[in-house]
């Protein structure tokens, strides 16, 4: 990766909002599946729609994950101040909010994973 | 004020006396009840929720003592009914959310170093709320009126007027009041966390608790309103015959269901998370040392949060839904197990890694661990469908809900209890009797509740008030009766405890050696919160800052006096904790109580059918409200700015994002979004569950009034923007008649919406299709409604000369409301009117 784009990445402002995009993408990612799952049952008897539709959202909300996890594992390094990173700091303060993303990030894309595990394994509507 | 200033001796007594005095209570007998003060507000809404608590209690034991032996007949089948779901209910509804609501109250300001939360009067509102409300719908069984479905209250049975008496409607509406007064708490709360923190405590300082608060009521904002949507419906049906859950005339009990779970598994973590939070204090105290993992202990708090609104279908697994959907609940279940094991590893690591002081807090904290997680093992097993289908609605799920809810919500709560008591009273519990209540406790609970494992997978159905002696259950029940008795002697020690608390002495400040911010409370306590709002460097000021708290005493950090005889806090930002301005805060006042009164009477009214009384109690909410906003809120100061202290100069008023009334009104128009959404669900619910709908034989309301209505609502909105604008700028006459015409067109918008259904003379009576849609309606009317008052009251505020060009948080606020009821008319007459075309 060029040192210019991680710069570029390391300086992305981060917030409480920023904190719950990964955990976010997963509820989204939870109601289309439960949404489409349950209308096209309840209408066409059967999920026509799958598997393109089903698994384009998924590599999509997978994605959003990794790439917000990366951005916070990025930050979460940022050199400065001294471990244990505990101080009412700039850098301590960044770290932490990027640790914390990271940390949902890698729920985040567990839980997305579990949500898809069922539309593998079964396939029908009974 | 400089530093040096405070190292005389008189000066720090001036300041004291005057603080003393612009934090005095009110005083005589009827008047103390007027205190607004978070530290009274707060004891008494703990004292009140834990007086419910054991009447509760009561409750469980006179059915455990029915089902000691088979066919028993010391209550009939009938006040069963009442003693189940009345226990369930008040325990969830009337102890674990209030009491979280109570003790947060307490504790929030103190661990912010803040004099007080952000709106006391809003918080003595809240819980003049619940006690009427909990009074009225706890009474009901005096009367042999309390409610009889169940804690869940699943229609048919409830709604059918002929199968269900007074309790259903007791129960929907004084529930629905005591929810208004949780969302009004979880307002409070969050403003509290996000804008109160001193100066330094940064995010990442913040203390545990306070994230936990944050994201619980954050959970409430999202819970609470389905519910109260899926009330709106409910009673709709019963009082008026609107067919929302009549499969007859094409509803569905199914759609109550889902909403009631909507709000029912959040609620679980909502009294959950607390009394984890509560661990997340004690823990570290009695380990000597920081936390460990605090970034983890954030990532567990946040997911579990959004976890746990995907499980709510795990509580519908036996309805027949397709099992695809099934799964996708089941496996957020399973997924909700890996944040919740995190917490508790970081708690054992800690434990692991100090130097362990074994007190009786901690023998609380983990004991109750232990009960929580064979609950947790439980829950893993009934989160899988078909095991689920054979355990549903047998004992084995009472015994997983009351190992997870005593494990996870009430051992924690007497655990804080211990810990916490020398903080508000001054004075230690004893440790000898704490601990013999303990293992009392821990032992009842063990042998009340893991039988019932065994009686389930027997057979024995929950809700049943006897069993026949053949079953072969009635040894395991024995055992369970005992366990409640030897439970509820366990309790019996601990109120004694508290009962013998007075007469002892006073014990010395911090007398766990804790290193968080509300152990600068001292023994004596003084009303005004902190002496002086501390610059906050480490999550442990008072372990980790040199000379911490005598600086905090003699008042050399921010804000030390109260010159101009205010109530005073400091607002700072949401990420960094900057000091960005002082509010005044509300005094003792009548109308919190006032409102509450009136509120409540609103609600108990309909209950009895008394309509015209009630529209009339209505009318008198809406003029109390106005009339506190008008005497108590956006007061123009006499002064732009005040010193702090060390040099800072700080505004008086705030209006926009960056003020406690803008978040205030955002946060509860995210509530209110919710709850709109729940009833935008139902329509698209009921699209799915019939072949065609809307139903041909049935007609909608066309599709130009619905768009009128929307046109004319954006009109109202843009013109509020405009106003907004324009009035910033200074151009005050022309603002004033913007705001004129935005008034007018949302005023207007109100018939517009109505008009649709009313002129295709909709029958709600006849089908859902029709209920619904004017449901709708109403509620985009109703709230077109209140946003042309809340117009209305700026247009007087400013011809009062309350609101000006400079300070103009009024307008401001009202502009966020137009922003949500434009998407609420939006969402709304799209769906009724344009969706038939494309359905």
């Amino acid at each position: 990766m060029k040192p210019g784009f991680r710069n570029r990445v390391k300086r992305l402002k981060v917030t409480l909002w920023t904190l719950i995009v990964p955990p976010g993408v997963w509820a989204v990612h939870f109601l289309f599946s439960y949404i489409w799952a349950a209308v096209s049952c309840a209408k066409l008897g059967e999920w026509s729609l799958f598997p393109t539709a089903f698994t384009i959202g998924t590599v999509v909300a997978l994605g959003i994950i990794l790439v917000s996890g990366w951005i916070a594992f990025v930050q979460s390094r940022a050199p400065g101040d001294p471990p244990p990173h505990e101080q009412g700091t700039d850098i301590d303060r960044l770290r932490f909010l990027a640790t914390a993303t990271l940390l949902l990030a890698a729920l985040s894309f567990v839980g997305v994973i579990f949500t898809a595990l069922p539309v593998i394994l079964l396939n029908d509507c009974r | 004020m400089s530093l040096h200033a405070q190292d005389d001796p008189d000066l720090r007594r001036a300041q004291e006396e005057r603080l003393r005095a612009v934090w005095k209570p009110p005083e005589g007998l009827f008047l103390r009840w007027t205190d607004t003060n978070n530290n009274r507000v707060g004891v008494w809404y703990t004292l009140t929720a834990f007086g419910f608590m054991l009447f509760a209690g009561v409750l469980a034991l006179i059915m455990r003592t029915q089902l000691a032996v088979p066919d028993n007949d010391l209550v009939s089948a009938n006040t069963f009914n009442q003693l189940f779901t009345l226990h369930g209910s008040m325990m969830m509804f009337l102890f674990a959310v209030p009491m979280f609501e109570a003790v947060s109250i307490i504790l929030l300001p103190q661990l912010l170093a803040a004099r007080d939360l952000p709106f006391p009067r809003l918080s003595a509102f809240g819980y003049w709320s619940f006690l009427i409300g909990g009074v009225f719908v706890s009474g009901s069984i005096f009367f042999n009126a309390a409610p009889d479905g169940g804690w869940f209250m699943y229609p048919p049975l409830t709604t059918r007027t002929d199968l269900s008496g007074l309790g259903a409607d007791i129960w929907m509406l004084g529930l629905s009041f005591i929810e208004v007064s949780s969302v009004a708490a979880a307002v409070e709360l969050i403003v509290g966390v996000l804008k109160c923190r001193p100066p330094g405590m940064r995010l990442n300082l913040m203390p545990l608790y306070a994230w936990y608060i944050l994201v619980v009521a954050v959970m409430i904002l999202f819970a609470f309103p389905p519910l109260i949507a899926g009330d709106v419906l409910f009673e709709m049906e019963r009082l008026l015959g609107w067919p929302f859950f009549d499969a007859a005339r094409g509803g569905d009990p199914l759609l109550w269901q889902h909403l009631f779970w909507i709000f029912g598994h959040p609620e679980v973590y909502i009294v959950f998370l607390p009394s984890i939070a509560l661990f997340a204090m004690l823990i570290p105290t009695f380990a000597q040392r920081h936390l460990l993992g605090y970034p983890w202990i954030v990532l567990a708090a946040v997911g579990t949060a959004f976890l746990s609104f995907g499980l709510w279908v795990h509580h519908m697994f036996a309805t027949g839904l397709p099992k695809i959907s099934l799964a996708f609940f089941s496996a957020a279940s399973e997924a909700v197990a890996i944040p919740t094991g995190i917490q508790i590893f970081a708690f054992i690591a800690t434990l692991w890694a100090g130097k362990v002081k074994w007190s009786t807090p901690l023998l609380y904290a983990s004991g109750s661990l232990a009960i929580f997680v064979v609950g947790g093992l439980t829950g893993v097993m009934v989160a899988v469908a078909p095991f689920d289908w054979q355990a549903h609605d047998t004992y084995f799920v009472v015994a997983h809900l009351h190992y997870v809810l005593i494990g996870g919500t009430l051992l924690p709560l007497f655990g804080g209890l211990y810990y916490y008591w020398p903080l508000i009273t001054g004075k230690k519990l004893s440790d000898r009797m704490g601990r013999i209540a303990f293992w009392i406790m821990f032992v009842g609970a063990n042998l009340a509740f893991f039988p019932m494992h065994l009686s389930g997978l027997e057979g024995m159905p929950r809700r049943v008030f006897t069993y026949p002696a053949e079953l072969g259950i009635g040894g395991l029940n024995l055992a369970s009766t005992i366990g409640a008795y030897l439970f509820a002697a366990g309790v019996a020690i601990v109120c004694l405890d508290l009962a013998l608390s007075p007469t002892r002495p006073k014990g010395k400040r911090n007398p766990w050696n804790a290193g968080t911010l509300e152990w600068l409370a001292l023994p004596d306590d003084e009303d005004w919160g902190i002496r002086s709002v501390p610059l906050i460097e480490s999550r442990y000021p008072i372990w980790d800052q040199k000379d911490f708290v005598k600086k905090v005493d003699e008042g050399r950090f921010f804000l030390p006096d109260a010159e101009e005889g205010r109530r005073e806090t400091i607002i700072t930002t949401v990420l960094d904790a900057r000091p960005i301005a002082v509010i005044r805060l509300g005094t003792p006042s009548w109308k919190p109580m006032l409102t509450a009164i009136v509120l409540g009477a609103v609600f108990i009214l309909t209950t009895y059918h008394l309509y015209m009384a009630a529209l009339f109690a209505a009318f008198a909410t809406l003029a109390m409200v106005l009339w506190w906003l008008w005497t108590g809120t956006a007061e123009i100061p006499e002064k732009p700015c005040k010193p702090i202290g060390h040099g800072l100069e700080v505004p008086l008023y705030l209006s926009g994002p960056s003020s406690s009334g803008w978040w205030a009104m955002f946060i509860t128009m995210m509530a209110d979004a919710t709850a709109f959404s729940g009833l935008v669900f139902g329509y698209y619910f009921f699209w799915t569950i019939h072949a065609e709908f809307p139903p041909p034989a049935f007609p909608g309301p066309g599709m130009v009034w619905p768009m009128v209505a929307l046109a004319l609502t954006l009109v109202g909105w843009a013109g509020t923007i405009a106003t907004r604008e324009v009035h910033a700028r200074g151009k005050v006459t022309l603002a004033r008649t913007l705001l004129v015409a935005s008034l007018l067109a949302t005023f207007a918008s109100l018939f517009a919406g109505l008009a649709g259904p009313w002129q295709y003379a909709m029958n709600p009576e006849a089908h859902v299709y029709p209920a619904i849609v004017w449901t709708l309606a109403i509620w985009t009317a109703v709230h077109a409604g209140i946003g042309a008052i809340m117009q209305g009251y700026a247009l007087a505020r400013s011809l009062a000369g309350r609101m000006t060009p400079t300070y103009d948080a009024d307008i401001r606020n009202i502009t966020v409301y137009q922003h949500f009821l434009a998407l609420t008319a939006l969402v709304a007459y799209a769906t009724i009117g344009l969706f038939p075309a494309v359905a």
